[in-house]
């Protein structure tokens, strides 16, 4: 296994047909009015695996997960080039309605967000009612079924009218993962998830994570490197270049970056000599 | 503390520590005094903003309470004359005018104004950039010029003035403000909440119903019933186009009776019991939009409550 590292040809050192892929990433850059943030990622995403984003602060993580699933559409001056394949279809170009995109890719984001104004069980099927579902039974089921996903079922199954903002930090981030999962979405994005919890929360979301892959694939970005090696697959890793565009080092299976990287930036990274 | 500093070896840090700290005790009456000072003058300041406030209001309860009885408050009015000079009858029916026609023109207006609010907070087009200059300007324009419009454009073809005018005046009064306290309402709802119902799949239509509006609920409903209060309140278009009543009757497009215009009336008339009369009728005018200042201040207080 070899990893090319010169930053135009960064390739996967995973044989494709070891496992499926989930989604392609093919020379992907995203500028923000012109400045480069992120520039020529390319890698795979390992279907029912997690697929973590590790560099430190402006090396272009959370602005390269966003892109994943559109979400850059929203700023102004955006623009997102190469290619991002969800199986065979290119999310930028092929006339994919974004609505659809997102209801297929979850997020979960750095702060728990779930609607003030709406209660656990509002919350959880909120998704599916955007998308169009009403059908009683099927929401009900998605309640039920998210909830335990997430591992929040038992402590709130006897309170689901409760006011969503009424639990915990950490109980608001789970009830942000099952509405995220009620919609049965392929790839679950998080975004630094626990970044704002405590370690307890932290590390039930971190269980969760390895229990969550046997019906999702994970993409999640993580200033914690000890958290990446714990609960990622594969794992990727970005750092600033000189003209402050984040660039893509190095990507590998996660024991392969922690124990014996082929980058010395990556070592030197992982062993917190800089960033 | 001294002893204990003058035993140690000399030192740079004690030193400066030492001095810092006798700077500090010295000081310490003149620093006090200018702090005392300062609040005195602020607290002076505060007193005289209040003292014209606080004379108004006196003299409106004081004068005001005198006129108002439960008569005067349901009966209709009567013109005094050198005979029965203290005849002024009630303005039971100027009340419910005001209350008509500031609800007419609420209505036609909240719509509006809301929908525009949430426009002007998701569009950043140069259409929408210029609806926004155009809204704030028009929160800025002088009420009459409102009354002169409805008057040309609504009491002149109608050839009669009408509480209809007045609605006129006072909705195209209340849009633009509505729409801009919306708008910042709209605005204060936080990112991370749209940005979320993206992820999920959701329209941009289907976010601003399901969680834009019932999050920036609270404070889209104070800015209406303030909106409101104040439309209540507007003299100017109301003198020029909603004419005068004596009679029960809340057609709008018959000439309607309101208090601001009863004020101006009473106040300036010959006979004096008619102008102790525009002070109750001042203060059933300021209660009014009390009422509804204060509803705004407990409807957004609960709801907010509420949402924890």
């Amino acid at each position: 296994m070899e990893v090319v590292t010169t930053k135009t040809e960064v390739t996967t050192n995973m044989p494709a047909t070891k496992n499926e892929i989930a989604m392609q990433l093919k020379d992907v850059s995203v500028a923000f009015s012109g400045r480069t943030a992120v520039r020529d990622v390319t890698f795979d995403v390992e279907e029912k695996k997690v697929t973590s984003l590790i560099g430190p602060s402006g090396s272009g993580k959370t602005t390269l997960l966003r892109s994943l699933n559109r979400l850059h559409d929203l700023t102004k001056g955006a623009v997102v080039e190469g290619q991002i394949l969800l199986g065979d279809t290119d999310i930028y170009n092929d006339k994919l309605p974004t609505t659809l995109l997102r209801s297929r890719i979850g997020m979960v984001f750095q702060r728990p967000n779930p609607f003030p104004t709406m209660s656990i069980y509002d919350n959880v099927v909120s998704g599916l009612r955007f998308n169009g579902i009403k059908k009683k039974s099927l929401l009900d089921e998605a309640v039920e079924s998210s909830l335990i996903a997430a591992a929040l079922w038992d402590s709130v199954k006897g309170r689901l009218k409760n006011g969503g903002t009424t639990l915990s930090g950490g109980e608001q981030q789970r009830l942000c993962i099952a509405r995220a999962l009620a919609v049965e979405p392929e790839i679950l994005l998080m975004d630094e998830p626990t970044s704002s919890l405590d370690p307890i929360s932290t590390k039930a979301i971190e269980d969760l994570m390895g229990e969550l892959k046997n019906r999702v694939t994970i993409v999640i970005v993580t200033h914690n490197m000890q958290q990446a090696a714990r609960v990622s697959d594969n794992c990727a890793f970005l750092l600033m270049g000189d003209d402050r565009a984040g660039e893509l080092i190095e990507f590998a299976e996660t024991t392969k970056i922690f124990n014996n990287p082929s980058d010395s930036r990556t070592l030197d990274y992982i062993q917190g000599r800089f960033g | 503390m001294t002893n204990l500093l003058t035993q140690l070896p000399p030192d740079p840090i004690y030193d400066r520590r030492k001095q810092i700290q006798e700077r500090a005790a010295a000081t310490i009456k003149r620093r006090t005094f200018l702090s005392r000072t300062y609040i005195a003058t602020l607290m002076g300041c505060f007193i005289l903003a209040l003292i014209p406030l606080g004379s108004v209001i006196y003299a409106l309860i004081n004068k005001g309470i005198a006129a108002i009885s439960w008569t005067f408050l349901t009966a209709l009015p009567t013109q005094p004359n050198l005979v029965q000079q203290d005849a002024i009858g009630g303005i039971g029916n100027a009340i419910l005018g005001t209350i008509v026609i500031d609800l007419l023109a609420g209505l036609v207006a909240v719509p509006i104004g809301v929908l525009l609010g949430l426009y002007l907070s998701e569009a950043t087009s140069r259409i929408a950039n210029t609806l926004r200059a155009v809204t704030e300007i028009m929160t800025g324009l002088p009420s009459i010029l409102l009354g002169v419009f409805a008057y040309e454009y609504v009491v002149l073809p109608m050839k009669q003035f009408s509480g209809l005018a007045g609605v006129v005046a006072l909705g195209v009064l209340m849009v633009p403000v509505i729409a801009k306290s919306s708008e910042i309402s709209f605005r204060g709802v936080p990112s991370t909440l749209r940005e979320a119902g993206l992820a999920l799949g959701a329209r941009d239509s289907k976010i601003a119903k399901s969680v834009t509006l019932p999050v920036a609920a609270p404070g889209v409903i104070t800015g209406v019933l303030l909106s409101l209060a104040r439309a209540m309140g507007e003299t100017a278009p109301i003198l020029l186009v909603v004419g005068a009543s004596g009679v029960w009757d809340f057609n709008p497009l018959h000439p309607m009776s309101a208090l601001p215009l009863l004020t101006y009336n009473y106040s300036g008339s010959q006979y004096p019991s008619q102008r102790a009369a525009a002070w109750g009728v001042a203060l059933a005018l300021v209660t009014m939009i009390l009422i509804l200042s204060l509803t705004a201040r407990i409807v957004s207080a609960r709801m907010r409550r509420e949402k924890r």
